[in-house]
């Protein structure tokens, strides 16, 4: 856990006191909707369909249990008894009222929660590994150095009127679980040959109506200049960004026309000349950050508990262990992925309830440590192996155990038209209907590692463009048509699906991904051949057949 | 459900409200002939040409302070008089979410 300091307490309960000004003056009359849009897009709130919308950072994934519980109360008292965890490490309550909302972020201030730069065109809440910290193999914790790009950037005026909204993701493991490529900057922490730590910097992803991976800038920025190198990417980008067109203001585009050499020329010369300002990093900054970090005084414990090998002999508990739980770094521990993905129901969703109760299995069973990630699902970080059957059995009684992480039927998928104002197609029944076509454990296991990515619009909070299966809302004479694409991925090897051919309605989505999973399953070599690979091997067109020979 | 946040001409097609989320607690509302908002969408003011849909919407934009983001909707007035949202993106303001929530209200 990270211990924040006086100036960070100040900085957000100052916040909530120039919010509560803001609102009270906004419902006066004295502010327009013009002069307050941005006010309140700078902490967090939306307008959506039938009510604001309230987004709060969770910054790199991590929160404490004493956190989670004031998510929980805000759902409670201020909304409709729950919350949606988004793919940027961040919770969207969906009914909060205009005039509560001061008093929900002065409660969410007292365990240091807040919703600065969560939307608006600023730098966006930094996102990391959400098993940052015990994934065995990692080159150093990565919210480190998150913490360290989140205090310079936070309200920083250079970085908080960019052309456009700006998003960096920053992993320090060789499987990306951050989904660095689709960021505007995506950061991998390496070592040189001298053992010292850096970076190796992407630049230029990002979805939405023009997708890009990103492409590596430099390959080597040493960790002491990872801010004056991320401020020359910035000043690049504020000189050149265009502002004068929306669609074409993220930094994605302007890599793209410049190219990235030129690019990364423009970025080199600003960053010769304020590589050696204050804004290169003491040893003892970083060391101050991590020293703010808290990890467990983990006990030794043995590879294979008793616990464990007796439970391993009840199906149950085995499907769930071996979707769910991953390997720590620490002998005896693991990491459990939370699914929020029950069958029939909206991706992401948490009810109050259970909200409080994890938190309560955080503090038994995970050092009252909670994790959030970009597929929209929790985690408990530091479980004890011994503890893991009790744990099971308590999320199973709190809805909170299917089985199916990683599986078809962990769909990401974003509001749409539910609740988006800028929505085409809903996205969430399509999720919920697939999970109900798939919803045999056995046949979900049998077609293995398979992500559906569902987005209500262009924009693409739902990453369609990276699902392996991914599905895009749009409309047609009034109708909600979905295109579908296939061989997208988020990962280290992250790439663009391809179309497999003209949409298809509503009523036929879930008809159609029958179609191409069982297309899968008959053309794949061996069992072991996952659907990726499959789509690698033989291309679109035997999908496109089999889904098209018959509509 | 192309959204009408992108609405740049005043073009309309048939019987229209105007509709906004209420500033104080966002929920969605119609203007109505009496100069005011309501809930209830059987409240709401009909136009039928443009230059009626103008005139609501600006007299709409300009009371700032009850309600934001106006903008025209299309509506489907049945022979009986009932007035029903005229595409799904308007029936789902008006009735919900189509997908039953975490918690029942
Ligand atoms: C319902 C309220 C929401 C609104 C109005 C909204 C709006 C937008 C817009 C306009 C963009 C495109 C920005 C651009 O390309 O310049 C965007 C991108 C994005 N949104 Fe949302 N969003 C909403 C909810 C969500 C949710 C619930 C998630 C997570 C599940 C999410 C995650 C993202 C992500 C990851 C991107 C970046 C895609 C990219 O790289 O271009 N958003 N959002
Ligand atoms: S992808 Fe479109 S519909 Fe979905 S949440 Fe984003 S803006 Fe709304």
């Amino acid at each position: 856990m990270y211990a924040y300091d006086e100036i960070d307490r100040t900085l957000v309960n100052e916040r909530v006191s120039e919010f509560r000004d803001q609102v009270k003056r906004r419902l006066s009359g004295e502010l327009t909707e013009d002069e307050f849009k941005i006010l309140r897009l700078q902490n967090g709130v939306y307008l959506q369909l039938h009510a604001y919308m309230f987004r709060v950072a969770i910054p790199y994934g991590t929160l404490a249990s004493n956190q989670l519980r004031a998510l929980a109360h805000v759902a409670r008292k201020y909304d409709r008894g729950y919350g949606h965890f988004t793919t940027r490490q961040n919770i969207q309550f969906n009914w909060i009222k205009l005039a509560e909302l001061p008093d929900a972020l002065a409660d969410l201030a007292e365990v240091g929660i807040h919703a600065m730069q969560t939307s608006g065109n600023n730098m966006r809440n930094v996102t990391s590994d959400q098993w940052a910290g015990v994934a065995p193999g990692e080159i150093e914790d990565p919210r480190i150095w998150s913490e360290l790009i989140r205090q310079h950037t936070t309200l920083h005026p250079e970085f908080s009127f960019l052309p456009r909204k700006f998003k960096i993701a920053i992993t320090a493991s060789d499987h990306d679980r951050a989904a660095i490529k689709i960021h505007d900057i995506g950061l991998k922490l390496i070592k040189n040959e001298k053992g010292e730590t850096g970076f190796e910097v992407l630049v230029g992803g990002g979805l939405g109506r023009t997708p890009f991976i990103g492409k590596t800038i430099k390959h080597f920025v040493h960790g002491r200049d990872i801010l004056s190198y991320i401020e020359a990417i910035l000043r690049v980008y504020n000189q050149y960004g265009r502002r004068d067109n929306i669609y074409k203001a993220r930094i994605k585009i302007l890599v793209h026309e410049l190219g990235i050499e030129k690019f990364s020329r423009e970025v080199e010369e600003e960053w010769q000349q304020i590589r050696n300002s204050s804004l290169q990093i003491d040893d003892e900054v970083v060391e101050d950050i991590r020293s703010r970090f808290t990890y467990p005084a983990y006990e030794k414990l043995p590879h294979m508990p008793d616990e464990l090998r007796q439970a391993a002999a009840d199906p149950d508990f085995e499907a769930w262990r071996k979707n769910s739980v991953a390997p720590h770094k620490v002998q005896g521990y693991s990491i459990v992925t939370i699914s929020l993905k029950p069958i029939g129901a909206p991706p992401g969703d948490a009810t109050a309830e259970q909200m409080d109760a994890l938190a309560d299995l955080a503090d038994k069973y995970s050092f009252g440590e909670i994790r959030v990630g970009h597929e929209q699902n929790l985690a408990l970080p530091h479980v004890a192996k011994r503890d893991l059957p009790a744990l099971w059995k308590a999320l199973d009684k709190l809805g909170l155990a299917t089985p199916n992480v990683n599986l078809i039927t962990d769909i990401i998928a974003c509001p749409g038209l539910d609740y988006c104002s800028l929505a085409n197609a809903r996205s969430i029944p399509i999720a919920q209907e697939l999970t109900r076509r798939f919803a045999n454990h056995e046949l979900a296991n049998l077609i293995g590692r398979l992500h559906i990515n569902i987005s209500g619009c262009i924009n693409a909070c739902g990453h369609h463009h990276v699902g392996h299966i991914g599905i895009l809302g749009v409309e047609k004479n009034g109708e909600e048509v979905y295109q579908i694409t296939i061989g997208g991925r988020a990962d280290e090897s992250a790439a663009l699906g391809n179309l497999i051919g003209p949409g298809v309605k509503f009523d036929e989505v879930a008809d159609v991904v029958e179609d191409i999973v069982e297309a899968y399953l008959a053309l794949r070599e061996r069992p072991e051949e996952l659907f990726m690979d499959t789509v690698k091997r033989l291309g679109v067109e035997p999908f496109k057949e089999r889904v098209y020979a018959t509509r | 459900m192309t959204s009408p946040l992108e609405q740049k001409k005043i073009k309309i097609a048939g019987p229209s409200v105007v509709t906004a989320n209420r500033t104080w607690d966002g929920i969605v509302v119609y203007r109505t002939a009496a100069k005011s908002w309501s809930a209830d969408l059987s409240e709401a003011a009909i136009v039928r040409n443009s230059d009626e849909a103008k005139a609501l919407l600006a007299e709409s934009v300009a009371d700032d302070v009850g309600a934001i983001g106006p903008y025209i909707a299309p509506v489907q007035v049945g022979a009986d008089g009932k007035v029903e949202p005229g595409n799904l993106r308007e029936q789902i303001r008006r009735t919900g979410v189509t997908i039953g929530q975490p918690v029942q209200v």
